[in-house]
């Protein structure tokens, strides 16, 4: 059934994935601030930029569905449902966080919400997706997995690992490629002597899709049917999602002096929006007003400056909880 | 009591274990071949198909991160290493992840997996087929490490770690295969953190790990001919490690010899000597010595294998020096 927009995502769903999109971005930037200020200290990857890509993936999953993420874990732990208040907390290394100050940014987890963790071992996740979807095809539940990674994790052996067995063994996972054309410092193509990384999948019989990233639309309708067809019991399938980092790889800094990119390329793709494109389609169709999108930005900020307060109002761990968690059943 | 031998002892737990408890499964590198890991496999295959004994390619990292994965999504899954040489591979899932997992969470997601790794040496197969790793699982914080050395052991220790809540690094010694012990038909625990006093004696302390409780065994009757009583402990568990009954023993007998066959440099030995020198040090009456491997990689060839892996007779000769030197 085709809605008024034209396309077959349901108004309610765009709004939503609409509210995500500014819920990241405003998220980050108030990190960006906090960074900057040295009021958070531990390293933040920032996801600005990238938000069209959680967004519409975890759009299309269930809360039973897991994710798991890498160091630039921001924007996949707020789309997939995990609260702000903790987030921010962890980011402040407070008792409280989503991590209980034990992780940090890169290690942000949310188990409630189907995000059991990240980690910024480059692809290092990719595998215990796999293995998620293997737990969930031996206790024949319908959940799926979703491994989200970098273009930079495309050049570990234990990508192919996963994915061939992913692929021999038929697995629920899909297999989300952020490529946001650089590894660090070091862009795409001084890293890949292929940089179609779509095509890899091929080598295992598997689908493989590129996707303009920053259109959450196109990005949902693809997960969508990945995510069915993985729930159907028809395997992997590896998506990947072209998009940009606006900020340099860690930090809040835009990093144009570094010389690794240049301005024209920078305002290329932030003239490419994610949040701009979804705008203009939703104010074009009449899906969302002005008046309305002011409100959402406004409730967002609040949203956002509560989670601040609640950081900087929440206790630091106690030393003496430094020794706890190594052990689960252990008490020290 | 029933006899079988430690073969058949850890086949018949996998076989208990998988059949009682529906979330273990069995995934590793030739769990279906018929050489790979002895007969320790022998048939799980027809028993519970491919669905819950999985033979993986050859992937050690990836399948390494499968078995982690599916540990973190509620299932206590048993990964099977059968030469802890490519464990290597497996570093990143191992160390990185499941051992680190339940603290960067808060103490929220917790990995419970047994990670089965197998020593498989000798025969001439040199320097990357015979390791033992046991000192660099052990020196990782999150990982328990055991090491069992009996028939009876090998089914308690397998039992308590597929149970433990965290992930346990399960070392055996493909020499230990074809001993024969005594082990009871139901499953029951042996507690993971607690050793044994195989020999009590009161001139020495022998503390040992795996398959070099026996080559202890086989020395302190040697040394009783000239008068020296071993006592020897069995740790069963290098991580955590039953420090009282170690400082119990050392007290008691002022003299410590650590045996196992892992290398010398930051070995086990390294470590219970440390412990011992910390927090016992005033009642030896001895320097301790360590009987390891050589800081060298295994050699091929018998005769400098022979005098590769320390035997009985490295053991004696260790223990009577610590009665000569004063």
């Amino acid at each position: 059934m085709k809605k008024k927009s034209g396309v077959n995502i349901p108004q309610n769903m765009l709004l939503k994935m609409y509210t995500t999109l500014v819920r990241i971005r405003e998220f980050e930037e108030k990190v960006a601030e906090l960074v900057s200020k040295k009021e958070i200290i531990c390293p933040c990857h920032l996801y600005i930029g990238e938000e069209a890509v959680a967004t519409g993936i975890c759009s299309t999953l269930r809360k039973d569905d897991y994710v798991f993420s890498t160091h630039r874990s921001h924007g996949h732990y707020i789309a997939k449902g995990g609260d702000i208040n903790t987030l921010m907390a962890e980011l402040y290394g407070k008792a409280n966080g989503c991590s209980k100050g034990k992780g940090g940014s890169m290690h942000l987890a949310s188990p409630k919400m189907g995000l059991p963790g990240s980690a910024p071992i480059v692809a290092g996740t990719i595998p215990l997706a796999v293995g998620a979807a293997l737990a969930f095809s031996i206790q024949k539940k319908d959940a799926v997995s979703v491994s989200f990674f970098g273009d930079g994790a495309t050049n570990e052996g234990v990508f192919y690992e996963s994915l061939n067995f992913a692929a021999l063994k038929k697995l629920p996972v899909i297999f989300v490629c952020e490529n946001n054309l650089y590894s660090t410092h070091l862009p795409v193509s001084r890293c890949l002597s292929d940089t179609m990384i779509y095509k890899k999948a091929d080598g295992f019989g598997m689908p493989g899709i590129r996707v303009d990233g920053n259109d959450v639309i196109k990005v949902f309708n693809l997960a969508k049917e990945a995510v069915e067809n993985a729930r159907d019991g028809n395997g992997p399938t590896l998506i990947e999602c072209m998009t940009y980092r606006w900020c340099g790889h860690v930090g809040p800094s835009y990093d144009l002096d570094k010389g690794l990119r240049s301005k024209e390329e920078l305002d290329y793709w932030m003239n490419r929006c994610p949040i701009k494109l979804l705008d203009k389609f939703l104010l074009k169709h009449n899906i969302l007003s002005e008046s309305e999108k002011m409100q959402i930005s406004k409730d967002i900020k609040k949203e956002i400056e509560k989670s601040v307060v609640f950081a900087k109002e929440s206790p630091y761990p106690d030393e003496d909880k430094l020794l706890d968690d190594v052990f689960s059943g252990v008490k020290t | 009591m029933r006899k079988i031998s430690y073969v058949k002892a850890i086949n018949e737990t996998l076989r208990q274990m998988i059949e009682t408890d529906k979330n273990v499964f069995l995934i590793g590198q030739g769990v279906t071949s018929p050489w790979y890991v002895g007969a320790t496999t022998v048939g799980l295959i027809d028993r519970f198909g491919s669905e819950r004994i999985i033979d993986t390619p050859v992937s050690e990292n990836g399948i390494s991160g499968a078995a982690v994965g599916a540990a973190l999504a509620g299932m206590r899954p048993i990964l099977m290493h059968p030469r802890m040489d490519f464990m290597y591979y497996a570093m990143d899932q191992i160390a990185n992840q499941a051992a680190n997992w339940y603290y960067m969470s808060g103490g929220q997601v917790n990995v419970p997996l047994t990670i089965w790794a197998i020593i498989n040496r000798g025969g001439e197969q040199a320097a990357q087929h015979s390791q033992a790793l046991q000192a660099m699982f052990m020196h990782i914080p999150g990982l328990k490490v055991v090491m069992p050395s009996t028939p009876y052991d090998a089914k308690g220790l397998l039992v308590a770690s597929v149970k433990d809540d965290n992930p346990v690094v399960y070392i055996d010694d493909r020499w230990l295969y074809n001993h024969v012990g005594e082990v009871p038909e139901e499953l029951y625990s042996v507690p993971i953190g607690k050793g044994i006093v195989r020999r009590k004696g009161k001139d020495v302390t022998v503390v040992a790990t795996s398959y070099m409780v026996h080559e202890a065994v086989k020395s302190a009757e040697e040394l009783e001919k000239e008068g020296i009583d071993v006592e020897i402990i069995d740790l069963r568990s290098i991580k955590p490690l039953d420090e009282k009954l170690l400082f119990n023993s050392i007290k008691k007998t002022g003299r410590l010899v650590v045996v196992d066959a892992g290398w010398k440099t930051c070995g086990v030995g390294a470590e219970i000597s440390a412990l011992a020198a910390s927090n016992v040090f005033n009642y030896l009456k001895a320097p301790i010595i360590r009987v390891s491997l050589p800081d060298t990689p295994a050699p091929a060839s018998s005769p400098l294998e022979r005098a590769y892996y320390p035997t009985s007779d490295d053991i004696v000769s260790a223990v009577k020096s610590r009665f000569t030197e004063e």
